[in-house]
């Protein structure tokens, strides 16, 4: 069934569709309504679920947390300086290997006191050992949600699912909802081999020395390994039920382009309309968006890239004292594999609106460069 | 590796990675691991005092303050002597004494 959302319902019906079990979280704009929806959907029953209020988003992935250990499909949301709240309690969701599912609506972090559209939140928490998706529309966001449970609860890792602060979450844009029984076929209940159980007692996250931990810093990597597979195979047989796909990564116009634009989030929706009037305009720019990040997806960027002659990042985050940080590991990727020259540009930061004309701009000047530049501030008023 | 044991009385032998669960979940209960020697300071029940309320029973962060024919009795092989049960005895019952070797 079509229907017409704003991307923050879009997460709340993903969530219900997903039959989650627990819902634990605080409000924080611009991801409020996505909770303050499951709250309704939860008390008009129409989703049996618990929710609970909690006092910080460090409680909020705390109850997440202890629901998915007692073996209970747990979901809860968050922005900016939320997740930062959050922060030790994700270590603690991955390490554990909860398959917990995390909305997270780009925010930019404050000061200055910003509520808009900005990577660098989520970014932070990369090294948290989540699988980390970045949703370009609604209907991502809605399908990220039920196939993030169906793929976590395979490899047994929690997955964060961002998304742009109002281009996407207070947008209204066309949705299709698939029917809750197809969904019940594609995404069974969960039941974890290791739960908390008091018929099997066990202790869980206990003491463990360096007899043990390094083996299971390894087992999380090989989750992370397994996952790249999972996701593809999971992204067709999503397909079959809905007639989309999703990948790790998802090239447009690619396959004969001069320069590659690699892109993320709402940003990549544009580019994607930036490319179609380049291409008119007779240059061979592609555009590659990167949807998922953790696991990264190496290989598949190689093999899209490798005929490539430039390569132009644009970031809407940065790592201060270095440079943005989809170039940064864009070009870790290529590092002994190819000697194509990338370019790194900021744009959006703060959510400052990225127009098509702006990215037109970054292609025209990368055409024109024959020197890559780490770091480029596209727009900044100096 | 080390060997684990479960209170079932299964013995697991860990090789290698391959054994382990995916997370540090342990492969049975911790009761082998008696806590009562971290103890510097002790409680002892005076159960002439002792009104068997079992708020010391409902304050214990460890399962340490058991019960036993329907009294409080403190299990010595898990109690870390916080002395939590103490300070919230209505009646003064529990003493407070310094642990020997």
């Amino acid at each position: 069934m079509k229907m017409t959302m704003m991307g923050n319902y879009a997460a709340s019906w993903g969530a219900q569709l997903s039959r989650v079990q627990v819902i634990a979280a605080y409000p924080i704009t611009p991801q409020t309504l996505i909770v303050e929806k499951l709250s309704e959907i939860v008390a008009d029953g129409e989703l049996d679920a618990e929710f609970i209020k909690v006092e910080s988003e460090h409680s909020a992935m705390s109850g997440c947390i202890g629901a998915s250990a007692a073996g209970a499909r747990a979901y809860t949301a968050t922005s900016a300086q939320g997740l930062a709240l959050m922060h030790e309690m994700l270590h603690w969701a991955a390490l554990a290997r909860l398959p917990i599912v995390l909305t997270n609506v780009n925010r930019a972090m404050a000061p200055g006191w910003s509520i808009w559209a900005d990577q660098n939140d989520s970014l932070s928490q990369r090294d948290t050992g989540l699988m980390h998706i970045f949703a370009s529309s609604s209907q991502d966001i809605l399908d990220s949600t039920v196939l993030a449970y169906k793929i976590g609860e395979q490899v047994l890792l929690p997955t964060l699912i961002s998304f742009d602060a109002f281009f996407l979450s207070h947008t209204m844009e066309v949705v299709d909802m698939p029917p809750i029984e197809d969904v019940d076929k594609f995404l069974p209940p969960y039941n974890p081999e290791y739960k908390l159980d008091v018929n099997d007692p066990r202790s869980f996250g206990a003491l463990t020395s360096e007899e043990h931990y390094y083996e299971f810093r390894y087992k999380m990597q090989e989750a992370m390994d397994q996952a790249i597979n999972i996701i593809k195979k999971e992204g067709k047989e999503f397909e079959k039920l809905t007639g989309r796909y999703y990948d790790l990564i998802h090239p447009y116009r690619c396959e004969d382009a001069d320069l590659i634009l690699v892109t993320s989030g709402t940003i990549a929706e544009t580019t994607n309309v930036a490319v179609d009037e380049l291409r008119e305009e007779g240059k061979k720019v592609g555009n590659l968006k990167i949807r998922i990040i953790r696991p990264y997806p190496k290989q598949d960027i190689l093999n899209v890239i490798k005929n490539c002659k430039k390569i132009a990042v644009i970031d809407r985050n940065i790592s201060c004292g270095y440079h943005g940080i989809f170039a940064q590991e864009l070009k870790s990727a290529l590092y002994n594999e190819t000697n194509i020259p990338v370019w790194g540009y900021l744009a959006g930061i703060g959510g400052r609106d990225v127009k098509i004309e702006n990215i037109k701009e970054i292609a025209d000047d990368t055409l024109k460069s024959d020197k890559p530049e780490d770091l480029i501030w596209k727009g900044v008023k100096l | 590796m080390a060997i684990k044991f479960r209170t079932d009385g299964k013995e697991v032998k860990i090789t290698g990675e391959k054994d382990m669960p995916p997370m540090a979940a342990s492969l049975g209960l911790m009761t082998w691991n008696k806590t009562g020697s971290w103890r510097n300071l002790r409680p002892v029940i005076d159960y002439d005092k002792c009104i068997d309320c079992f708020i010391c029973w409902k304050f214990c962060p460890e399962p340490a303050i058991i019960i036993v024919d329907e009294r409080p009795v403190i299990d010595y092989d898990y109690c870390k002597g916080c002395m939590l049960c103490a300070e919230e005895c209505p009646k003064d019952a529990i003493i407070t004494e310094v642990e020997g070797k």
